[in-house]
């Protein structure tokens, strides 16, 4: 007996309705490209500079309190979030104190620090403070540009490698993928209002290459079709190829989707939101995959002129490393 | 023709082996641990074999002893960025090199007439004379000042830029000195920064060039990034300056190129000093904490070669004056020079305590940063902050892993055993791996980690739904597994490839913990491929050779 999430045997219609399924990406990314014009990234002082001090009480939190004791500083704009975690114990009462960049400071100052720390301890004197993070404008404004930086390199670097490998319309294919889940990535940021900080980047990279991996697991076995098959059409070698990979895409997302959530309930809040980024960026990679990327290299047609190539080789000159 | 020659399972075997050694010190982590530190302690000479004896019996010392650093976010510490402000330097170039200017041109007195300093930018130094007609000859004067660069990248290029501007002589460094004193700049504060570090013996702190200006440092262990501020010392300048008046409140005012400074123990004291030193921290070469002939503490210092004539020249000219011994923009003493001091060494007496006398010396011997420094970024995370991440991460990893491992018997049955014991091995070689190259954990990596347990079974997933999809055109078991594993290939290669180049960029344009996901996904993916193509076509091939199956079930 043999656990099996797919049949063994399939032979689905995946492009039965991909106008629709395209239809359907392109304006989740519209949707995700308004969100974050008109709601914007909450982002964290890695990329808006500021300070985020953690708080940890004994006694029930009083956000109002907090907020009241702050406002007696004259910081500018104070946020204070209540952390809540299963991995907490029971009289564990965490909150993050956001405080705004400060102006003609680079990080913000010792007494600041001393001063926000003291009345808080008037409200609470159970309250310790884990940690304290604080990012100049300078530096955030950088984070940002390398960030930006880093995601388009490998965008850019991974749309090579393809080109080489296979051909370049299913460079395309992979890249568009890419761009869908990157974009619904930051999108459902906007929309739940995650905190976006520098490990967010790390996991929009981490999903680049998630995806990729689904993606191009599904070319191969294309270009290896192709090759078997000449004569039938494209849009049949598709359907072929990934009823072929099915039962691996889905038993590949699932382990390393049972592994995130481990992770996502167990892991405590610290790495909580990034753990969900890289949860999302499965399910919408393994999906753009199939919906995106193949659906659209049904659309630009690949070139099937073997007779150049020796030995049926389809694809470019590397396309027979064994790298 | 599933065979694998001897040497190879040889390898194989040997290369696991060995990951598993490197990893093995991690699982008795505090132990191991106390067992380098007493190591390290006997090296420095710090400790003798029998204080740390049970320190360093806790482990054996022919066992790998090589541990995964532990990140700022798991172990807790403090984390600064900072920027030295390199042209703070140019400023004090320029103030050494006016009484140079100013002799050089007083040998031209008859030539170039009186000579004045003029108020100028910091970086720059302008010299009013006041016969211009002797500018040509003033020029030349100072021009003989200026030496070639030393410096590679700079050949033939001379320090100082020289011109004149109506009567007045405008003297700056010259681009190719800039960027060699910038880069002095930058080196001696970073070795400043890890002395003073070093001075409170924290473990493994980095610290690290950035960019151009920049420099990083992690202290792990360290109460607060405030403390590690107090600890570099933002402003620790020690200079030595000729006095040129002293009094209360109001009746010291600062001359043209004089500063006014107050006294350490009594701010209503204040000293008219002139604004440039005639010595600085730099000419020290040691300074100690000791005690005067009244049994007062004191800190008693020596001087370079070089520090030793000036200052040596400098008393002999100015006996009975007194000159003011300045830290941080504080007198701590302005003793009178009773005679010329020529030997190079010389004591600082202030109303110290033992303490301050001995922190002091450290300063001291520390040297003072030639530049100031602002810091861009500072976190400070607590140890338990660090323990609560590590304790979730583990429990997490060991629930992410058995969930893995039921669920890859229930689909692979027995094959799925030899995915798993792949699998374990495979986290065994990153850590090993992690070990042997030093490398940080982070809280991120150790997301890395529990990502790469879902997907190394990637690989092996390919392979075996290869392989069933092989046995369906019945070849023969053997057969099936020959060709699931050469067809399943190149499908792991361009997957994992495309994933290790994003590891890369990620580790090159990241930093700190993203930093230390992309190493541990990188590792991870070269352990995997590793693993799932080797290790478990092994693994098959040893179970596929005893038993001779007619028929296999994946």
């Amino acid at each position: 007996m043999r656990l099996k999430l797919v049949p063994s045997e399939t032979n689905w219609d995946f492009f039965r309705l991909s106008s629709v399924a395209l239809a359907a990406s392109g304006l989740a990314v519209v949707a995700s490209i308004v969100l974050f014009f008109v709601i914007g990234l909450n982002f964290g002082i890695d990329f808006r500079g500021g300070t985020t001090i953690r708080t940890e009480a004994h006694s029930e939190v009083d956000v109002a309190a907090y907020r009241q004791a702050l406002q007696g500083l004259d910081l500018g704009d104070i946020s204070i979030t209540e952390v809540f975690d299963p991995t907490f114990a029971s009289d564990e009462h965490v909150t993050l104190v956001n405080v705004q960049a400060q102006d003609g400071q680079e990080s913000v100052s010792a007494e600041t620090i001393a001063a926000i720390e003291a009345v808080l301890q008037e409200v609470d004197p159970t309250i310790t403070f884990p940690s304290v993070e604080s990012v100049g404008p300078t530096v955030s404004g950088e984070l940002v540009q390398t960030a930006i930086i880093a995601v388009t390199l490998a965008i850019a670097a991974v749309l090579i490698y393809i080109w080489l490998r296979f051909e370049w319309q299913f460079s395309l294919g992979a890249v568009a993928a890419l761009i869908h889940d990157v974009t619904l990535t930051i999108g459902i940021f906007c929309l739940l209002q995650i905190r976006f900080d520098l490990a967010i980047i790390a996991a929009l990279l981490t999903i680049v290459g998630y995806s990729l991996n689904d993606t191009v697991i599904v070319f191969d076995r294309v270009r290896e079709n192709l090759r078997k098959f000449k004569k039938r059409p494209l849009k049949e070698v598709l359907n072929l190829s990934i009823n072929d990979t099915l039962s691996r895409t889905v038993m590949t997302s699932f382990t390393t989707l049972i592994a995130l959530i481990a992770l996502f309930v167990l892991g405590g809040d610290v790495i909580r939101g990034f753990v969900f980024a890289m949860i999302w960026g499965i399910v919408v990679g393994t999906y753009s995959s199939v919906f995106v990327a193949s659906a659209i290299l049904l659309r630009l047609g690949v070139t099937r002129d073997w007779t150049k190539t020796d030995g049926g080789a389809g694809g470019t000159q590397f396309a027979n490393i064994d790298a | 023709m599933l065979n694998i020659p001897l040497w190879n399972r040889v390898l194989i075997w040997g290369l696991v082996a060995l990951g598993l050694a490197f990893a093995m010190p991690n699982l008795f982590y505090p132990r191991v641990e106390r067992h380098n530190d007493a190591a390290a302690a006997i090296e420095a000479g710090t400790a003798t074999e029998d204080e740390v004896a049970e320190d360093l019996s806790g482990w054996p010392g022919y066992l790998p002893s090589t541990l995964v650093n532990l990140g700022l976010d798991l172990r807790g510490g403090a984390h600064l960025l900072a920027e030295v402000q390199v042209e703070d330097v140019y400023a004090t170039r320029m103030d050494g090199l006016w009484p140079q200017v100013r002799d050089a041109l007083r040998d031209e007195r008859d030539t170039v007439g009186t000579i004045r300093r003029q108020a100028s930018p910091a970086d720059e130094l302008h010299v009013r004379i006041s016969q211009p007609d002797g500018m040509t000859a003033a020029l030349a004067a100072v021009r003989a000042l200026s030496q070639p660069v030393s410096s590679v990248t700079a050949v033939g290029a001379m320090t100082l830029d020289i011109r004149a501007e109506g009567d007045t002589i405008i003297v700056t460094l010259s681009e190719a000195e800039r960027a060699a004193t910038d880069d002095r700049t930058m080196r001696q504060s970073i070795e400043i920064v890890r002395r003073r570090v070093d001075e409170v013996g924290t473990r493994e702190p980095t610290i690290q060039r950035q960019g151009d200006r920049r420099i990083l440092i992690q202290v792990p262990g360290i109460g607060s990034a405030e403390e590690l501020k107090r600890l570099i010392g933002t402003t620790a300048q020690l200079t030595f300056h000729p006095v040129t008046g002293r009094g209360g409140g109001s009746d010291v005012e600062a001359g043209a190129r004089e500063i006014v400074l107050p006294d350490v123990a009594d701010e209503s004291l204040l000293y008219r000093l002139e604004q440039s030193p005639v010595l600085s921290g730099e000419d020290l070469t040691d300074a100690q904490p000791a005690f005067d002939q009244n049994g007062q503490p004191v800190v008693t210092f020596r001087l370079n070669t070089a520090g030793a004539r000036t200052f040596c020249d400098y008393s002999q000219n100015n006996v009975g004056a007194p000159f003011a011994i300045v830290l941080d923009e504080q007198v701590l003493s302005a003793p009178t020079i009773r005679e010329a001091i020529c030997g190079g060494s010389g004591q600082i007496s202030g109303n110290f305590t033992v303490e301050g006398s001995t922190e002091l010396a450290v300063l001291l011997r520390a040297g003072a940063l030639p530049a100031e420094m602002t810091f861009l970024e500072e976190r400070t995370i607590g140890p338990e902050l660090g323990a609560d991440s590590i304790a979730a991460g583990e429990v997490a990893a060991v629930v992410a892993g058995i969930a893995v491992l039921i669920f890859m018997i229930g689909s692979y049955g027995l094959f799925g055993v030899f995915a798993n014991i792949a699998l374990i091995i495979n986290v065994g070689l990153i850590f090993g791996l992690l070990s042997a190259i030093g490398a940080t954990l982070t809280l991120p990596g150790i997301a890395g980690i529990v990502l790469t347990i879902g997907m190394a079974v990637d690989a092996n997933v390919l392979i075996f739904e290869r392989i069933r999809e092989e046995l369906k055109t019945a070849k023969g078991p053997a057969r099936a597994i020959e060709l699931g594993y050469e067809k399943a290939r190149s499908a792991i290669y361009d997957a994992n490839i495309t994933t290790f180049i994003t590891a890369v960029i990620l580790y090159v344009m990241g930093s700190g913990p993203v930093r230390g996901f992309a190493i541990t996904l990188g590792l991870g993916i070269i352990t995997s491929v590793f693993t799932a193509i080797y290790v478990t076509r092994l693994l098959i091939l040893l179970w596929f050779e005893r038993r001779r199956p007619k028929k296999i079930e994946v």
